[in-house]
């Protein structure tokens, strides 16, 4: 059995290093490309939103290169994403691909569901429970460590003094991570990560400014289809940071609700007043950060979409009267199978250097005010 | 008190429950106005402007009824039937409004949630007697009474295959005319599609009404039995959870499969989530597994009538030629 999977930001580290600690053999998806991008478009239906596109794509090139298990999320809707699966199996199907699909569904409290199914993985390798809860304890550590990288170089990439330099030691780092096969290894890689990182020079006094990432979570995740926004957001001197990571996906779509940290709830309450319920996806949950983004001092906020996606569509439908009460600049950014990377920069460049005016406005003005 | 329904979306769905549960409470119900140019401008003008057609054209709607009523019936579907939603945007609705039209009348968002179960209906209508201040025996006879009246309608549409509009606007002597059995070398077309799409004669561009100018006989989804629609589903590897959806692909399998039909029309939105995965999965079939000819009608704000027809003429000729093959071959054979 060669297991694949679809590709999301980094979640394939994790997800290798599971499948390999169960025995089975990962074939990863080459990353994403523009290829990839074609070959989904052209299989897939016209309408669907831009994951399951590039999903296929993903898929079509694993199995070029042997992969014949295809292990995907499912779901219970409201959204497209809980039947993505069956009509991805049709596509391949209908392609004559002969795969087999394992499609995880969310446990919605039946946790031993999904257990079950990673059994059936399992059992085929001579794996007991205990291996399994080794396993996913050490994917679990990696997809943490991950996080935290990716937190830190945001931090660094807009104070660093040699352009790229941070990229460079985070793309590293990835490489590393994936690579550990234990977790004593995984221990001594914290030290030599803190190593690396302290080594990139940088503007001790800067204070750039600040901008949060909302939106739908593939696009947020997914650097080729966000256009790599927080790198080139880093490139002009701008620290980012997302409302979503791995381990807050993994969290929210594959744990128990009572495993769930509470203070989701909290956040959530922060959007009632313009979206009082779930909306599917993360629409609701955009709104929200936007508004903890403006309470913990941000200065500016991006959110993102793929071309007709619903739920963001009704996040967007808040966000002026959310930018105007809580006084923080958004920009929405739609994205699908046609964005081009130039315009895109000009218009975060634009963005930004309104956002450095307005607050430029501001200081101006509480100086005076003293 | 005179309270607001738009003619938009599930209008089409629940207006005799709707009338009859609140005229029965004494409330005057005001309807807007059918679907215009206007009601259009203004459902631009407020809606965000990447949402689909019907979503638009709702928010129209509620723009007509300002100044008109003194609330707004909106409620908050989330769902109707259990373990299945209708789509995101129906559970934001209320939400969309709020954020996107100001100075508007109360809106009454009652949330309707059948998850869980059809008894939650329930819940609905007590909270709504809590929000209208009504004793809830004056509540409770009043459901009885629009339940009634609702399926009334729901039996009528499947008897004598006729369209919510027809019975809404009282054509009387067309329902009584209506039946197929006399006029047995009808062409007969599957016309699937969300209700607020295909009965609205604006949006639709006039769809139904040209249809049967062709005298076509047409089949809407609104007019096939529960367990048609179950047994077509049989077909599906994993249940649906989008209402809409499933009673489309029910629909179109149970046909599909009887080979009752002579075409198949699909009418979706532009940007329709639900629509973009379950229209596909049954053009594909009707194409490929029983070679039945399909028009796949997507609708927005840009859509012009002349290519509209266009389309339809060329599909419509198809149908009639393969009909008339058939019948030839029918009697010398
Ligand atoms: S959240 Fe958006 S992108 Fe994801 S399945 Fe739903 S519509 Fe598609
Ligand atoms: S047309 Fe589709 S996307 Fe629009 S409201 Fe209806 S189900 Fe939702």
């Amino acid at each position: 059995m060669k297991i694949t999977f679809p590709h999301m930001g980094n979640i394939y580290v994790p997800l290798k290093t599971l499948f390999e600690s169960l025995g089975c053999e990962v074939i990863l998806p080459p990353p994403c490309t523009k290829k990839t991008l074609e070959l989904g478009v052209a299989n897939s239906p016209e309408f669907a939103c831009l994951p399951l596109k590039i999903n296929i794509g993903n898929f079509i090139e694993a199995i070029e290169r042997g992969a014949d298990t295809i292990v995907m999320a499912g779901g219970v809707g409201p959204c497209r994403f809980g039947y993505y699966g069956e009509v991805q199996k049709e596509i391949l199907r209908d392609l004559g691909y002969d795969v087999e699909m394992i499609i995880l569904e969310p446990p919605r409290g039946n946790f031993l569901d999904l257990i079950n199914k990673i059994k059936l993985i399992t059992t085929q390798n001579n794996k007991t429970i205990k291996d399994l809860v080794r396993a996913l304890r050490f994917a679990w550590k990696k997809a943490l460590l991950l996080d935290n990288i990716e937190k830190q170089s945001s931090k660094l990439r807009p104070r660093e003094i040699e352009k790229g330099q941070t990229d460079k030691v985070y793309n590293s780092l990835v490489k590393r991570i994936l690579d550990v096969k234990d977790e004593t290894e995984l221990e001594t890689l914290k030290e030599e990560i803190s190593k690396a990182f302290s080594k990139i020079r940088v503007l001790k006094n800067k204070t750039p400014v600040k901008v949060g990432i909302v939106g739908e979570i593939y696009t947020v995740l997914e650097p080729f289809v966000n256009l790599n926004i927080e790198k080139q957001l880093g490139e002009l001197g701008v620290e980012v940071h997302r409302n979503i990571y791995i381990t807050d996906w993994v969290r929210e779509n594959l744990l128990p609700s009572f495993l769930k940290p509470k203070d989701c709830k909290n956040i959530l309450k922060l959007a009632e007043p313009y979206i009082n319920c779930f909306v599917g996806g993360h629409g609701q949950e955009s709104i929200a950060q936007i508004v903890n983004f403006s309470k913990k001092g941000f200065d500016g906020v991006i959110h993102l979409l793929p071309f007709t996606c619903m739920p963001e569509i009704v996040a967007k439908s808040a966000i002026p009267r959310v930018s105007q009460k809580f006084k923080i600049p958004v920009m929405t950014i739609v994205l699908d199978e046609h964005s081009a990377e130039a315009g895109f920069r000009t218009r975060l460049e634009a963005f930004i250097d309104m956002i450095c005016h307005s607050k430029e406005v501001k200081n101006i003005a509480v100086l005076s005010g003293n | 008190m005179r309270i607001g329904i738009p003619r938009a979306l599930f209008y089409y769905q629940y207006f005799p429950f709707w009338k009859n549960f609140f005229e029965q409470l004494g409330l005057e119900v005001v309807l807007s106005s059918p679907t215009n140019k206007e009601i259009l401008k203004q459902g631009l003008e407020f809606c965000v402007d990447d949402a689909c057609l019907p979503i638009k054209i709702f928010h129209g709607h509620v723009a007509d009824l300002i100044g008109k009523v003194d609330m707004i019936y909106i409620p908050r579907i989330i769902s109707i039937e259990p373990k299945e939603y209708i789509c995101p945007k129906f559970l934001g609705l209320p939400d969309m409004i709020r954020n996107s039209i100001s100075n508007i009348p109360h809106i009454v968002d009652t949330e309707l949630n059948l998850y869980k179960g059809k008894n939650h209906i329930l819940d609905h209508i007590l909270n709504l007697g809590k929000i209208l201040n009504i004793h809830q025996t004056r509540i409770l006879f009043a459901y009885f009474k629009a339940i009634k009246a609702q399926r009334q309608f729901e039996k009528l549409m499947i008897e004598k295959f006729v369209t919510p509009q027809d019975i809404i606007d009282k054509r009387l002597t067309f329902i009584e005319n209506q039946t197929f059995k006399k006029r047995r070398n009808n062409i007969k077309v599957l016309l699937l599609g969300h209700n607020y799409n295909i009965y609205d004669d604006y949006i639709s561009m006039g769809l139904i009404r040209k249809l049967r100018k062709h005298n076509i006989d047409l089949i809407t989804c609104e007019m096939v039995t529960k367990s048609q629609i179950k047994e077509g589903n049989k077909k599906l590897s994993k249940d649906l959870f989008w209402t809409l959806g499933k009673k489309t692909t029910g629909t179109a399998y149970y046909f599909l499969e009887h080979k009752k039909v002579d075409g198949i029309i699909h009418v979706a939105s532009f940007g329709c989530g639900p629509d973009s995965l379950v229209g596909e999965l049954i053009e594909k079939r009707a194409k490929l597994e029983y070679k039945i000819p399909f028009l796949y009608l997507n609708l927005d704000e840009h859509a012009g009538e002349a290519g509209f027809d266009t389309r339809l003429e060329a599909f419509l000729d198809v149908l009639e030629g393969r009909k008339h093959i058939e019948d030839n071959i029918s009697t010398y054979g």
